[in-house]
C-alpha cells in the first residue's frame, strides 16, 4: 500500500535471479540439481528404507538369524510383519538350538520405514535396507516380501552400513566367544556325561 | 439463523463486509434475509464457490467455503477432514514407543519437533531426564527444522503471490542442505523418527557437527540473498501490506501462536515463557510484527530464522559429549505410572502440545494433540473478509498450515 512504486526492489530482486542463473555455470553450489537416472548422489550411511533380515554364511536357510521370538511383530506401529514359527528348531551362531520362522513377510505397502523392528530385536537379525527402486506393478503379491526375498547376507549388510554392521560384529563375536567358553568349561566340568550343548555347524 | 440452516440464497447483499467493520460492526454480522423469497428469486449478487479441496493454491486437501460478492469475500468457512486418519485413536491403542513414528506424520515438514514434544510429554509423564548432549541435539535439531519449515513456508507464500518457481526453487535448495544433515544422523530426509523418552535414538555421525556448522554458517549468505529478493520487491509489498490483518485481541482470544502471534506485536515464544530443555542458556531475541498483516508475518520468519541461526551457532559451539539417553528408559515394555501430563513446545508453527493420560497399561489411556496449524487457522474468515479471492490465497499461505496436522 505505502510501497513506492519505484521499481528499485524488482531490479534489485532481477539481479540476484541473474546472479543465481549465471553462477550455475561456474559454481557448483548454484548449480545442485543431480540428473538422477544416470547420476545418483551416494548413500548416506544411516538411511533406512525397508527391513531385511540378516543370514550368517552363505546358506540364508541355515544362518538366518531371526529366532521367530514374534517381538517385532508385536512392536511395529502399523502391524506390517506377519510371522508363523516352525516347530522344527536350528542351532544358531553360538550352537544353542532356536526356533525359526516358518513364514516371516513384510508388507512393503503398509510398512512406514520407522526401524523400530530394529531397535527392539535382541538378535541382531533384522536390519534396514537402503534399497529405493522397489517400484512394481502389482501392488498386493509385488510389494509383500516373503522370507527368502527379505534374507540377505551379513556381507550385504557390511556393505550398506559398515560402520553399524563392525558393532554388530564385535558384539555377536563376543557372546559366541563366551558361549564357547562356557561350552569348554562345562565340557571340562562333566567329561563323563558326553552330551554338552549340541554342537552346531558354526556359520561364518 | 438456526443451526444446520444453509446461509447461502439467503444471504442479503449488505453494504460490505469494511463498510460494516468502519461502522463498528463485528464481521460476522450478516444481515440475512429471510430463506425463502417471495418471489422466488436469489435475490441477491453473492456467488458461492468451493476452493479446494483440489485447488493448486490450497495447501493440501484443504476447502474453502466462499461467499463471494462480485470478487470481494463475505464469507469464508474452512472444512476440512480429507486428510484425517485418526491419529489420537491410533495413539491410544499402540504403544507409547509405537506413537512416535506417527507423531512424524503430523506435521511432515518439522518431524523432529514433533518427536521432542512427544517425547517431552512422555518424559514429564514417566520422570524422565534427557542428559546434556541429548538436549543439545534437540536443540539443534528442532532449531534446523525451524529453518527449513520457515524458509519453505516463505517460498510457498511467493509461489501463492504468483511467482512461480524461483523463490521456491531457491528455498528448497537450502531446504535439502538441512534435509541432508538430518538423513545422515536419522536416515531419513523427513520421516525422522529420532527422538526416544529420555534421550535421542542415537549419536551424532563423525563429521556431523562440522557438517551443520558448515550449513548455519552457509545460511546468513542465502537469507540476505533472498531478502535481496524479495523483502523490498514493491509487488510483494503492495500485495501484503495492509493485508489479512490480525488484531492482538482477536490474535489471543483465538488462541493462535507462533509466528502468527508475533506478527501480531504479542510477545509469546514458549522458548521464552516455559524455557524448557535448556533455551535459558541461549542468547536469542523474539522478533515482533506490529500490523499483523501478511507481510509481518513474512518479515517475523526470517527475522526467526536469523535468531534460530544464533541460537544453533551457540549450541553447535557448547555442545558437550556424553550420553544421549536417560539410562531408566526402557524401550519395551515401557510403562509409565497412572498420571497426566502435557508437554508443550514451540514448534515452527506455533505450540505444539500432547496431552497424555496413563492407566499404567502399555499404551496411553488419553492421547490428544493441540496443533497450532488448527488452531491458527479458525480465524481464517476474520482475516480474509472484504479482501478479494487472490488475497485469501496469500492470506491462507501465511497462516503456514499443513493438512496432516490441521486433520490429524
Amino acid at each position: 500500500m505505502s510501497a513506492p512504486m519505484l521499481g528499485q526492489g524488482i531490479i534489485k530482486g532481477m539481479a540476484e535471479t541473474a546472479r543465481n542463473f549465471l553462477g550455475s555455470y561456474v559454481k557448483d553450489d548454484r548449480l545442485v540439481t543431480v540428473q538422477y537416472p544416470e547420476e545418483r548422489l551416494p548413500q548416506k550411511e544411516a538411511a533406512r528404507n525397508f527391513p531385511f533380515l540378516v543370514h550368517d554364511g552363505d546358506d540364508w536357510q541355515k544362518g538366518l538369524r531371526c529366532v521367530a521370538c514374534l517381538i517385532c511383530e508385536k512392536e511395529c506401529p502399523p502391524q506390517c510383519i506377519y510371522i508363523v514359527k516352525d516347530a522344527a528348531r536350528k542351532p544358531d551362531y553360538t550352537g544353542k538350538l532356536q526356533f525359526q520362522p516358518k513364514v516371516f513377510d513384510i508388507d512393503l505397502s503398509v510398512c512406514m520405514s520407522c526401524q523400530i523392528c530394529v531397535e527392539v530385536c535382541p538378535f541382531d537379525a533384522i536390519k534396514m535396507d537402503v534399497e529405493y527402486e522397489l517400484s512394481t506393478g502389482d501392488r498386493f503379491d509385488g510389494l509383500l516380501l516373503r522370507k527368502e526375498q527379505l534374507a540377505k547376507s551379513n556381507d550385504y549388510y557390511r556393505k550398506i552400513h559398515p560402520a553399524e554392521a563392525a558393532e554388530v560384529d564385535a558384539r555377536l563375536g563376543a557372546e559366541k566367544a563366551k558361549a564357547d567358553a562356557k561350552a569348554k568349561a562345562t565340557a571340562a566340568a562333566k567329561p563323563s556325561a558326553g552330551s554338552g550343548p549340541v554342537p552346531g555347524p558354526v556359520p561364518g | 439463523m438456526t443451526a444446520g440452516e444453509s446461509i447461502t440464497l439467503g444471504v442479503k447483499a449488505v453494504p460490505t463486509t469494511t463498510d460494516n467493520l468502519k461502522a463498528g460492526g463485528s464481521p460476522r454480522n450478516y444481515e440475512l434475509r429471510p430463506k425463502s423469497l417471495a418471489d422466488g428469486s436469489l435475490g441477491s449478487d453473492l456467488l458461492e464457490i468451493s476452493m479446494g479441496p483440489q485447488h493448486p493454491s490450497t495447501h493440501g486437501v484443504f476447502r474453502m467455503d466462499v461467499v463471494l460478492d462480485g470478487e470481494r469475500v463475505m464469507k469464508l468457512k474452512p472444512v476440512f477432514g480429507y486428510l484425517h486418519r485418526n491419529h489420537e485413536k491410533i495413539g491410544e491403542n499402540t504403544t507409547y514407543l509405537g506413537s512416535m513414528p506417527y507423531t512424524d506424520r503430523l506435521d511432515y515438514f518439522c518431524s523432529l519437533t514433533n518427536n521432542w514434544a512427544y517425547a517431552l510429554t512422555v518424559e514429564k509423564l514417566a520422570g524422565l531426564q534427557a542428559p546434556e548432549r541429548a538436549e543439545y541435539i534437540r536443540v539443534i535439531t528442532a532449531e534446523l527444522t525451524r529453518l527449513q519449515n520457515h524458509v519453505s513456508l516463505v517460498g510457498f507464500l511467493l509461489q501463492d503471490m504468483g511467482a512461480s518457481g524461483t523463490p521456491i526453487m531457491y528455498a528448497f535448495r537450502e531446504r535439502e542442505t538441512i534435509l541432508d544433515l538430518f538423513e545422515s544422523l536419522t536416515g531419513a530426509r523427513m520421516m525422522c523418527n529420532y527422538m526416544r523418552f529420555g534421550g535421542c535414538r542415537c549419536d551424532l555421525p563423525p563429521g556431523w557437527l562440522e557438517q551443520a556448522k558448515q550449513v548455519v554458517s552457509d545460511f546468513p549468505r542465502f537469507l540476505d540473498e533472498y531478502e535481496a529478493l524479495l523483502t523490498e520487491n514493491e509487488i510483494l509489498m503492495s500485495r501484503t501490506q495492509g493485508v489479512g490483518c490480525l488484531s492482538r485481541e482477536l490474535a489471543v482470544n483465538a488462541s493462535v501462536t507462533g509466528p502468527m502471534l508475533r506478527a501480531s506485536g504479542v510477545n509469546y515464544d514458549v522458548r521464552k515463557v516455559d524455557k524448557y530443555g535448556i533455551y535459558d542458556r541461549f542468547d536469542f531475541r523474539v522478533p515482533l510484527g506490529e500490523h499483523g498483516d501478511v507481510y509481518d508475518r513474512y518479515m517475523v520468519r526470517i527475522l526467526e530464522m536469523r535468531e534460530s541461526l544464533k541460537i544453533l551457532q551457540q549450541a553447535l559451539r557448547d555442545i558437550p559429549e556424553g550420553p544421549i539417553i536417560d539410562p531408566r528408559a526402557k524401550l519395551r515394555g515401557f510403562r509409565p505410572k497412572p498420571g497426566e501430563a502435557y508437554g508443550r513446545i514451540e514448534a515452527p508453527k506455533g505450540e505444539l502440545g500432547f496431552y497424555l493420560i496413563s492407566d499404567g497399561s502399555p499404551n496411553p489411556y488419553r492421547y490428544r494433540v493441540r496443533p497450532p496449524s488448527l488452531i491458527n487457522l479458525t480465524i481464517l474468515e476474520d482475516m480474509c473478509l472484504g479482501h478479494h479471492v487472490a488475497d485469501v490465497v496469500i492470506i491462507l499461505g501465511s497462516v503456514d498450515i499443513v493438512m496432516g496436522e490441521v486433520d490429524r
